[in-house]
């Protein structure tokens, strides 16, 4: 009798054990689901389930942000010779965050609706145009901003590169980061859908991230590139 | 978005909005065009400017996804006492306090790896801080200004509210930055 009944008090410890363990997942969906959660929640419980789902997310694009800072921090030389160029810089990244996000978003919205297919295939008409399309605007819309930066620098009467560098550089460094980040949206955007992630909740973070470094390195390059070629050709001075 | 997969037909979509959303930037661009000076003498801020910028943007678009979401289902009313409102502004406000510091010594810990940093590291944290600060109390009165004009006017918050938020919230970071920079360096 003895031992029968401390053998059940063993067998429902480890239920009470098994409970516990379980409680952790089971009460998570529980807590965020719609039903739940709406209406229910105080202010206490919103602002840290706010706090919560979007510290990740910032967290990884302010490290993304930083990397961009220290090229940025990096190029104090091209930025001096350059005259105009700051200026360029919200422009360019702003540019470049549209451009890639509404691409990463179209990618993601065709895959859900059946009209693409997860793997990258030049051959796919609807990838290229969407592709071609954000490449074009990305160009077109940094060439657009090199005019507006040079003719607002010269009316306030600030100093400022001649128009052919600042339309170069534009050029140059919007199309090498337009390819890069064609390549990683899609690469990134396929392989997280093929693992069964839905590519909206991290397309967004992904191209801020990316498209802060990758803009800010192609900068660089694309300054260093026109400067090497305005010192070969003369260009003027 | 049912916008048809044509280079012609995304252009025509994309191409205005980011002719507008150029200017805005080329107004950004200009203010710190000329704090250029201050900036190239000390990379540490130099360093800030691209995460300024993009954390500002984010707090406020996460914020105004947020509460079109809560409006959309109906939870949002635009009342001091509305804890989905107070909730959602208290947590982008704690964002910031957590994550500006960090950045601001980040921003001096890299530059200090590359070479010689100008200003105290104190220094750096207190103006990431003080920045990122009032960056989300102004994140926050952009977006309920902007969400409770939309509602006003029967506009979708989703097409409207981020947008307008994460391009106003953009601006707002260089301009904030410039204050922080005049206050503190």
């Amino acid at each position: 009798m003895i031992r029968l009944d401390r053998e059940r008090d063993d067998a429902t410890g480890r239920e009470r054990e098994r409970h516990a363990l379980a409680a952790g997942p089971t009460m998570a969906p529980d807590f965020c689901s719609p039903g739940s959660s709406v209406g229910a929640m105080g202010l206490r419980e919103t602002a840290e389930e706010a706090y919560r789902e979007a510290l990740p997310a910032l967290a990884t694009s302010a490290v993304g942000g930083l990397f961009a800072g220290v090229v940025l921090g990096g190029m104090r030389a091209e930025l001096r010779a350059v005259e105009g160029l700051l200026v360029l810089v919200p422009a360019l990244l702003a540019t470049r965050g549209s451009v890639f996000g509404s691409f990463g978003v179209r990618v993601a919205t065709g895959l859900h609706q059946g009209l693409v297919e997860p793997r990258v295939d030049l051959g796919d008409e609807r990838l290229r145009a969407a592709a071609t399309a954000a490449l074009a605007n990305g160009v077109l819309v940094s060439l657009v901003a090199a005019v507006l930066t040079v003719t607002a620098l010269t009316l306030l009467g600030s100093p400022v590169a001649p128009l052919p560098v600042m339309l170069g550089v534009a050029l140059v460094a919007s199309v090498l980061s337009g390819v890069v980040l064609t390549a990683v949206v899609l690469l990134v955007v396929f392989a997280g859908y093929r693992r069964g992630y839905d590519p909206d909740t991290f397309v967004g973070p992904v191209v801020t991230t990316t498209g802060d470094v990758a803009g800010v390195f192609f900068l660089l390059v694309a300054a260093r590139t026109v400067l090497a070629l305005v010192d070969a050709f003369g260009g003027g001075g | 978005m049912p916008t048809e997969w044509s280079v012609r037909a995304i252009t025509r979509a994309m191409l205005p909005v980011l002719l507008v959303l150029t200017l805005v930037e080329l107004g950004s661009g200009l203010v710190l065009g000329t704090l250029e000076d201050r900036l190239l003498r000390s990379p540490s801020l130099l360093v800030l400017v691209p995460v300024t910028i993009g954390t500002a943007g984010n707090l406020g678009s996460i914020l105004a996804a947020r509460l079109s979401t809560a409006f959309h289902l109906g939870t949002l009313s635009f009342d001091a006492g509305d804890d989905t409102l107070a909730g959602n502004a208290v947590a982008t406000v704690a964002l910031a306090v957590t994550l500006f510091p960090l950045v601001g010594l980040g921003a001096w810990v890299l530059t200090a790896l590359l070479g010689a940093p100008t200003l105290a590291p104190g220094t750096v944290v207190l103006i990431a801080l003080s920045a990122g600060v009032a960056l989300a109390v102004l994140a926050v009165a952009v977006t309920l200004a902007t969400t409770y004009v939309a509602y006003r006017f029967s506009l979708d918050p989703d097409d409207v509210v981020v947008p307008v938020v994460t391009n106003v919230c953009d601006v707002l970071g260089v301009l904030v930055l410039f204050a922080a920079v005049l206050a503190f360096a």
